[in-house]
């Protein structure tokens, strides 16, 4: 747009929130690479759109390569050129340049990411990329169009256009057909429709609904990440509008599409976060420009002004422009600096701690730091055979293979879904069916966040419905219900009043074993659960298949041994 | 009446191209057809011996459409009709980028035969 709203948009893209939270303290996740990639990508799309070179077009396509090379998120991209080209259709502003461009990029880009393995055949069968390949097939019949258009006088034209349009659309319309209805081409996956249909997941894989970067996101998250940037937003659509060139029909375009997907899972908000930078750029840059001439051409106005002898009218309008002028960029001014205060201040706070050492304060305001976690981790590393497998939920397997260097059954990557709601299936059953799963699976040890002692909020009691959920949701978990673990009145309570499956369960039995003797605070009995604010209800039981290995010393953290096959026929 | 009519308007368009254009255009024009040819005949192979080296077939397959799309794209680069849209592209420079454009296609193709 010019030179001084890409440096703005640079500086405001180097500190927002929504972008650094993918990384923490150095380390971090493949989408901060592939943000770079998809602006790069973007950058060279529209250079190519402005020049119509061949040579732009290339490097856009090998950028695209590098996108698809580094996140699965190269679908938005892939849809949003087309969309582009075909909104520059409509507008009617499609021309030789925007056909060079897209379809180089195409042709090229999609051989390109055929290369890589997991998208293998996917451009050419999935839904996903179909409007890819719709809209280049549209160019080709409009470019092809326009040339005859170009050579030959109108009614000529007239009857040509029209006989080649039936012909063309009734091929196209039957080829697509037999294809979607044959299977050949495989619909939305549920990755992906899950985004156009938010509800799709939360009712059939509860596993992509309980993963917490995809639910919707809320307002207060909007703000939070991105602050005066949401303000400046819609200024900077306007600015585009009211300048409405091929490239910027582009960035409204990714604008209101990146808005859109950001609300519906928190995690594209890192999807968000370029853009709006880039809009906002283009709002302080154009307002501030704007108001800056007020700055230096009222100076030189006053003194040709009082030379000529005007009237005092125009001195005093000029001077209360020149007011207004001083005042919005005061203003201006003072939102950046907040801007940057904010900024800072959320990322020392809500992304630079480590989750992993918890710290509270205690009542007498000292700092407790509870690093129960690494703890139980390295006794598992010290005090286990190096080949002892682990099952824990797979919030936890990237750490315990890390940190205490032992197999997990499931980990933070693991896509197979019916290994997960086996898992599921074992800490929701009774000890006897779980005893069956563990050996099928053949775990050694068992792990079990537990909150109850410290009134640490995220452990595995408060994760529990999920496990349920998606243990209930293969075959074999058919005999879990999920309406089972309620009370009659359909609350989830753990105290005398809850429901006897729960209480009975693998994951209630772990959690609190010999918890009913220990006192946690003042004032109420024991076995107090200071997460839920409730009294346990199964209290003193023994564990029939598991034996206690190690309980950290905050009782955050408990490992259990499986117990072997009893020597003897009967227990 | 319709179908004679047609058949007036292609051939006073092959009149009116056989005529109008130049020749460097009719050199990419005689280019341009070869390669759809071997397309079409790619295509019509696959449907009949169906897709067993899927990927093979992609490759080549594309590997026509992108020349093909290559082609279009530097006839009209070179088309001095439409110099007002690309400025500052001289017809050298359309002919280098396409060269590049190739070299990188067919360094793809080659991979991704298999």
């Amino acid at each position: 747009h010019s030179v001084g709203a890409g440096l703005c948009a640079a500086g405001m893209i180097a500190i927002v929130p929504g972008y650094i939270s993918r990384s923490v303290a150095g380390s971090y996740d493949n989408e901060g690479i592939a943000i770079f990639c998809m602006l790069f990508t973007y950058y060279l799309w529209i250079k190519s759109v402005k020049t119509g070179n061949i040579y732009w077009s290339a490097l856009c396509a090998v950028a695209y390569f590098y996108m698809v090379s580094s996140w699965g998120g190269y679908v938005f991209l892939i849809n949003m050129i087309p969309l582009h080209v075909l909104v520059l259709m409509i507008c009617g502003r499609f021309s030789h340049r925007v056909y060079v461009a897209y379809c180089t990029v195409y042709t090229l880009g999609t051989l390109l990411s055929m290369q890589i393995s997991f998208v293998g055949f996917q451009p050419v069968q999935t839904s996903e990329h179909m409007l890819a390949l719709g809209v280049f097939g549209l160019c080709q019949i409009y470019a092809f169009v326009e040339y005859l258009r170009a050579n030959m006088t109108p009614e000529y034209f007239n009857i040509l256009f029209k006989s080649l349009v039936i012909i063309i659309s009734s091929i196209i319309a039957v080829g697509l057909g037999v294809l979607t209805l044959s299977g050949k081409v495989a619909p939305w996956t549920g990755r992906f429709y899950s985004l156009l249909d938010p509800s799709y997941a939360k009712n059939n894989i509860p596993i992509i609904a309980s993963v917490s970067e995809h639910q919707p996101t809320s307002w207060s998250s909007f703000y939070f990440d991105l602050q005066i940037l949401t303000f400046l937003f819609p200024a900077g659509l306007y600015y585009c509008f009211s300048k409405l060139t091929d490239h910027n029909i582009f960035i409204i375009l990714y604008g209101v599409f990146a808005v859109y997907f950001a609300g519906v899972m928190v995690r594209l908000m890192l999807v968000l976060a370029p853009v709006m930078c880039i809009l906002s750029g283009i709002a302080v840059s154009s307002s501030l420009s704007t108001y800056m001439k007020y700055l230096d051409g009222s100076g030189s106005q006053t003194k040709a002004a009082s030379k000529q002898g005007k009237g005092r009218q125009d001195t005093n309008s000029t001077q209360q422009r020149e007011g207004t002028a001083y005042l919005f960029v005061v203003l201006m001014t003072f939102f950046l600096v907040t801007y940057t205060t904010h900024c800072i201040w959320v990322t020392s706070e809500a992304y630079s701690s480590p989750s992993i050492v918890l710290s509270a304060r205690s009542h007498d305001g000292g700092r407790i730091i509870f690093d129960d976690f690494r703890e139980a981790y390295w006794w598992l590393r010290e005090n286990t055979p190096e080949d002892a497998k682990v099952m824990s939920w797979w919030d936890y397997g990237y750490q315990i293979t890390a940190m205490a260097n032992r197999t997990v059954i499931v980990d933070n990557n693991t896509w197979n879904n019916t290994h997960i709601s086996r898992v599921g299936q074992a800490m929701a059953s009774t000890e006897d069916k779980a005893y069956e799963i563990m050996r099928e699976l053949d775990v050694d040890y068992v792990l079990v966040i537990f909150g109850g002692l410290t009134g640490y909020s995220s452990d595995d009691i408060n994760k529990f419905l999920w496990m349920v959920r998606i243990g209930g949701s293969t075959p074999e978990g058919e005999h879990i219900k999920e309406k089972d673990y309620y009370t009659p009145s359909g609350e989830f309570r753990v105290d005398g009043e809850g429901s006897s499956t729960l209480l009975n369960c693998l994951m209630y039995k772990m959690c609190y074993y010999r918890f009913g003797q220990v006192y946690t605070e003042t004032g109420k009995p024991p076995g107090y659960d200071r997460v839920r604010n409730v009294v346990i209800g199964n209290k003193d039981f023994e564990l029939d298949v598991l034996e206690e290995a190690y309980t950290s010393e905050h009782w955050i953290v408990r490992i259990y041994k499986v117990k072997d096959l009893p020597n003897r026929g009967t227990r | 009446m319709s179908t004679s009519s047609v058949k007036t308007v292609v051939n006073k368009f092959l009149d009116e191209y056989t005529n109008n254009t130049p020749k460097k255009l009719k050199i990419i024009d005689a280019y341009l057809t070869y390669i759809f040819i071997t397309g079409v005949i790619q295509f019509v192979y696959c449907c009949l011996v169906g897709t067993f080296p899927f990927n093979a077939f992609l490759s080549g397959f594309i590997s026509c459409v992108a020349s093909f799309i290559l082609g279009v794209c530097l006839r009209l680069q070179v088309n001095p009709a439409n110099k007002s849209e690309f400025s500052g592209i001289s017809p050298e420079r359309g002919f280098a980028d396409f060269i590049f454009a190739h070299v990188i296609l067919h360094l793809i193709v080659v991979n991704f035969l298999g």
